[in-house]
């Protein structure tokens, strides 16, 4: 989709070198801090921004040059920019009619798409009467009646109350599987970029940091960002002494391979097995002292010394601070980290 | 809109509301209404034999408003006012032309140039018209650049001035009604919100259309302010045509000035005002007819 794409405003370089390739249909999710340049790697898709080197492909089609009014790429803005002069009808009609399509084709397009995304009693209705939720479902119908070839979405939950956010992700996933258009979203919400179930970038600093399905990049961090943006994994530092790897809560082993002498492992909390009979102890069991118990409810949170190492358990667990308890680290959840030079 | 059903009850108006409104009312009515008025009695009144005001009341004036003279109807107040229209709406237009990519190049800049900007088109509108107009004159003038580069592409005879005519009425004309326009339409360009903008050039719309669909509409409450401050000041000017423009041509604006100056016929001048009075509110009302469903309350 993108090659080698290089974006700067003024001295600040945006985008470095970014590549993205997404296949036809599929829900990709861009996901990063903000100021990472995922917004602007969107912009570009989309032909609001132009690029300072690389290019834009549409569908194997170089439109690089091509501007944004004569690219079959629509998208759902952050504050959804719907015209406030129009209705509901005029605004979803206003793709169309921009490229003269007849009148019956744009009634029943529209019509369709109020169907679909249940705005059927709102379409005389000005936007400033409308819902936050109401106002999203008309920027998606506004995009979808153009039948883009990929669909753009600006942090379409943004703008929405949080209790509305879960409900709205599930009417989005649902609408992708019922049409069938490439959506590319930019989210700086975790769970958000999780939930959409798809393919997804995380961005730092205007580069790709890792690309890959969700269960991918959470449980196989590729460094140090990405192990800490996605829920901060635990970070230890650790060197490598011949198959072992020593670290402040003692020798570990990992089956992961180790390039380095000295870097960074990775281990999710709530993959640390507390174990209560640590007479059976063997490789990766380590002994920690609790800092501090926090009783979640569904789960417990230990604070560990040495590290602090975080651990997220199940509730059972009622271990007081101070007192010691044996850890269990499995090798093939201990992820090796890649040094990081960005 | 029709969706609320119990509409709220008319305020009362107060003692404390009256005393907050009473200099602004004061102001109003001894500089507008009693002005006013005194104008209307004066149209009623005839011009005595020496240009004295005789308070006696007669229709003539009104008569001769709608064109009886001396010698019976003639069409010439209509020329003139249709002359004064023409001049008033190219005014206009040259302003709206103008002052439409003028604001979006001040609205995009950083607010630090921006003052720069609005300084350099509201320090035009605190000087002179009068003073700004002879200094088109001198500028137009024979021996400098601009009637010279004329000269040189053959647009006018060598050696001569680019006044009097229409390029410097116009020229006139629309420098001093340009801030105006820009103002208002600056306050409403300014509002503008940039991602409709953005969202239309994903939609389709080229450049063209944008303008037309989009920043028209969201423009209308600046820019309507803005023709009217330019169109109805226009209709009445006469100075700057009458320099730049040589006096050739009669507008209504150099019919009144002349019926208090020289005819001294005050009466006929307080009708002509009059008239021009009740044409132009009778415009302006008809704009607020046209536009039932405006979505900017703050609109006049």
């Amino acid at each position: 989709m993108v090659a080698q794409v290089n974006k700067s405003f003024g001295n600040h370089r945006v985008l470095n070198d970014v590549s993205l390739a997404v296949s036809k249909g599929e829900f990709f999710t861009l996901l990063g801090p903000s100021g990472c340049g995922k917004t602007t790697l969107l912009r570009l898709i989309a032909g609001l921004e132009s690029v300072d080197s690389g290019m834009v492909f549409l569908g194997g089609q170089d439109v690089t040059a091509v501007p944004a009014n004569k690219r079959q790429v629509n998208t759902v803005f952050q504050s959804y920019a719907l015209f406030p002069h129009f209705n509901v009808i005029e605004n979803i009609a206003f793709g169309l009619k921009a490229r003269k399509f007849a009148p019956s084709e744009i009634n029943s397009r529209v019509n369709r798409m109020l169907e679909m995304l249940k705005l059927e009693d709102f379409g005389k209705r000005f936007p400033n009467q409308l819902s936050g939720g109401q106002k999203q479902r008309v920027a998606l119908a506004r995009a979808l009646v153009n039948e883009p070839s990929v669909l753009l979405l600006d942090e379409p939950m943004s703008a929405l109350d949080p209790h509305l956010r879960t409900q709205v992700q599930a009417e989005l996933l649902d609408l992708h599987r019922k049409i069938d258009t490439t959506f590319v979203m930019v989210t700086h919400d975790q769970s958000e970029a999780m939930f959409m179930g798809g393919r997804l970038a995380v961005m730092k600093d205007g580069q790709m940091v890792q690309i890959g399905a969700p269960r991918e990049v959470y449980s196989r961090p590729k460094n140090k960002f990405v192990a800490e943006f996605l829920w901060g994994a635990n970070i230890l530092p650790a060197t490598r002494e011949g198959d072992w790897l020593m670290t402040t809560l003692g020798p570990l082993k990992t089956e992961d391979r180790v390039t380095w002498s000295e870097g960074h492992l990775a281990i999710r909390p709530e993959l640390i097995v507390l174990e209560d009979r640590p007479e059976r102890a063997k490789d990766n069991f380590v002994q920690a002292t609790v800092i501090q118990t926090i009783y979640r409810g569904p789960s417990v949170e230990l604070l560990l010394d040495p590290g602090p190492v975080k651990v997220v358990t199940s509730p059972r667990f009622n271990p007081q601070p101070g007192e010691t308890v044996s850890l269990f680290i499995p090798p093939a959840d201990l992820v090796a980290l890649e040094s990081q030079a960005a | 809109m029709d969706s609320s059903p119990a509409r709220p009850k008319k305020p009362k108006i107060g003692l404390a509301t009256w005393l907050a409104a009473g200099p602004g009312l004061l102001w109003l009515t001894l500089l507008l209404a009693i002005p006013c008025l005194a104008l209307i009695a004066m149209a009623f009144a005839s011009r005595g034999q020496y240009g004295e005001v005789v308070w006696s009341f007669s229709l003539d004036n009104l008569k001769r408003l709608i064109g009886y003279g001396l010698f019976g109807w003639s069409p010439d107040l209509i020329f003139i006012l249709l002359r004064s229209l023409l001049v008033a709406a190219i005014t206009t237009l040259l302003c709206v032309f103008i002052a439409y990519p003028l604001t979006f190049h001040m609205a995009s800049r950083k607010p630090s140039i921006r003052v720069f900007w609005l300084i350099l088109v509201i320090v035009p509108f605190w000087t002179n018209v009068v003073v700004r107009t002879y200094g088109w004159l001198l500028i137009l003038g024979p021996q400098l650049p601009p009637a010279q580069l004329a000269a040189y592409l053959g647009l006018i005879p060598p050696g001569s001035a680019l006044y009097p005519g229409s390029f410097a009425v116009y020229l006139g004309m629309t420098t001093t009604f340009l801030p105006f326009m820009a103002l208002p339409l600056y306050a409403s360009v300014e509002r503008l919100d940039q991602d409709i903008l953005e969202a239309a050039r994903d939609l389709y719309a080229n450049p063209f259309l944008i303008f037309w669909r989009v920043i028209l509409p969201q423009t209308t409450p600046g820019l309507s302010v803005g023709v009217i401050m330019t169109f109805v000041p226009a209709m009445a000017m006469f100075v700057v045509t009458d320099i730049l423009g040589g006096a050739k041509n009669m507008l209504i604006g150099n019919l009144i000035q002349q019926q208090f100056s020289q005819a001294r016929d005050w009466p006929f001048g307080a009708a002509l005002s009059m008239g021009l009075m009740l044409f132009t509110l009778l415009s302006l009302s008809f704009r607020r007819l046209k536009t039932p469903g405006q979505k900017d309350p703050s609109l006049l």
